[in-house]
């Protein structure tokens, strides 16, 4: 069983989302999702400043097995990317919920949050995989 | 119902994450596939290769019936041990497997099969053998270990016998020897130096744990798949298989077309075919920008297209390397489509990395 953190809000399609308390959000994907896909050889991010909403796919993570695309769990602006990815994706393996993050969105609606998994609920999707 | 080789429990105690290989359970990586690559190509890594298939060749026939089985020439094998790469064709000239022949003599080989492929191998086997005196016999007591990489053989030294020691020391790319327990073997599957063992199976596991203590660091299926990939080597199923003519599958080099009455199986579709030009050919392709080729991606060549046989991530270069069987016409430049767009590539002989270096 992988490490699921009761702090963040999941996608069911992989996405963690950690609240910095001041209207933005980073995302990045599960371990269980880099378990999955294994050795992560590019991540393709968005841009600073590109619009997105919730469920759209903005970026894509490319393992040694598969190209997996990134859906924005929540609307916004991207207001920042994880530029240190683009020399070292295999950072997405050894640390995703921490220096593996991918990119930080500025809220559009923060109401969209409520349409997002817990720890619980996204560990019971896993399970049903 | 999947099968185990003797190594399995020495996966599991080395956190291996296993898949079923065609109804085997192997170990796809033990961690990191790109780590394990890189042990291959600077240093040692083994692989568990005990699911491939042994088969014994032995009686007054075995020369013959090979002459007819593949279409290499065992003939042309002279010196004992001396190894030779070869497919064995259907009468369409589709590839039915690719393989290995050890010889030890006129009437002793050795054979060294897929596991994917192995019923139907041994059926074909079966079914050419019967006009010859000779008898096939699988060797399932038998787990093979590959040990590659540039210091795979110091490394396997220190743990031979010095009978065994004697009988490895020089000896040249592309042959075996049995010497005690084990069959010891100059081939791989990656493009690096190294061996690959026979040993019973009842030794297996210790031989493995030897090969660990020695400093060798297990490798998974992943690795095994972007090692031979760079190193050019087909993967059954993938580059070619019964549907593929070995002229369009960078195998011409392994069809011996003399003595021309030599008549093995399928020699008269490719004759045909090699006369005509008329298969496609197989190419390497490199893209040097972010993404990966996969297999089954479509190719665009000047006048027709084609189609990625093997694709990946290559770990020494840094970008993608790919297999691809093209039309003949194909020129230095392609495109493929990947993700919904056009990327260009680089059309390159099949072969990508050689002892741990570029060959681009």
């Amino acid at each position: 069983m992988s490490n699921i953190p009761s702090d963040l809000k999941y996608a069911s399609s992989h996405e963690w989302v950690r609240n910095e308390g001041d209207g933005t959000f980073t995302v990045g994907i599960s371990e269980h999702a880099q378990e999955l896909l294994g050795d992560m050889v590019f991540v393709e991010l968005p841009e600073v400043g590109d619009e997105v909403d919730a469920g759209e796919d903005c970026a894509v993570a490319e393992s040694v097995k598969a190209a997996s695309d990134i859906y924005a769990p929540i609307g916004g602006e991207i207001i920042a990317i994880n530029e240190e990815l683009e020399d070292a994706p295999e950072t997405v393996n050894n640390d995703a919920y921490g220096d593996g993050w991918l990119f930080r969105i500025k809220a559009s609606d923060e109401s969209e949050l409520e349409n997002l998994l817990d720890a619980e609920g996204y560990a019971n999707t896993i399970d049903e995989d | 119902m999947t099968s185990k080789t003797v190594l399995h429990a020495k996966h599991l105690e080395a956190n291996a994450k296993m898949v079923d290989f065609h109804g085997w359970e192997m170990p796809i990586n033990y961690g990191s596939q790109i780590e394990e690559h890189n042990a291959v190509r600077t240093d040692a890594g083994m692989f568990d290769v005990s699911h491939m298939t042994i088969v014994d060749v032995k009686g007054e026939q075995a020369q013959a019936f090979l002459r007819k089985l593949v279409a290499n020439d065992v003939a042309k094998l002279t010196v004992p041990g001396k190894a030779l790469y070869t497919g064995m064709l259907n009468e369409q000239g589709g590839v039915i497997d690719d393989l290995i022949i050890y010889f030890f003599s006129e009437t002793d080989y050795r054979l060294v099969v897929n596991s994917a492929t192995r019923e139907k191998d041994l059926a074909h086997m079966a079914k050419v053998s019967a006009d010859f005196a000779v008898a096939v016999t699988e060797r399932p007591e038998f787990a093979m270990i590959a040990v590659q990489g540039p210091n795979a053989k110091a490394k396997t030294a220190t743990l031979l016998t010095a009978e065994q020691q004697a009988a490895v020391e020089g000896m040249k790319p592309f042959f075996g020897v049995q010497v005690g327990d084990l069959f010891i073997a100059t081939t791989g599957y990656t493009g690096e130096d190294g061996y690959e063992i026979v040993v019973p199976n009842e030794q297996a596991a210790d031989l493995w744990q030897q090969l660990l203590d020695a400093g060798v660091k297990p490798a998974g299926l992943g690795a095994r798949d972007t090692l031979r990939l760079e190193a050019g080597m087909n993967l059954y199923g993938l580059d070619m298989d019964e549907s593929v003519s070995p002229l369009a599958a960078n195998m011409a080099w392994t069809i011996a077309w003399e003595p021309e009455d030599r008549d093995f199986i399928g020699r008269d579709v490719l004759v045909k075919q090699r006369a005509e030009k008329s298969t496609d050919k197989l190419v390497g392709l490199v893209l040097e920008e972010k993404g990966v080729l996969r297999s089954g991606s479509k190719v665009i060549v000047e006048g027709g297209e084609g189609v990625i046989t093997s694709g990946t991530f290559s770990p020494t270069l840094g970008f993608s390397v790919a297999l691809a069987r093209v039309p003949r016409s194909t020129g230095e430049t392609a495109q493929v489509e990947m993700r919904k767009k056009l990327v260009n590539v680089k059309v390159v002989k099949p072969s990508f990395v050689r002892n741990g270096k570029s060959v681009l």
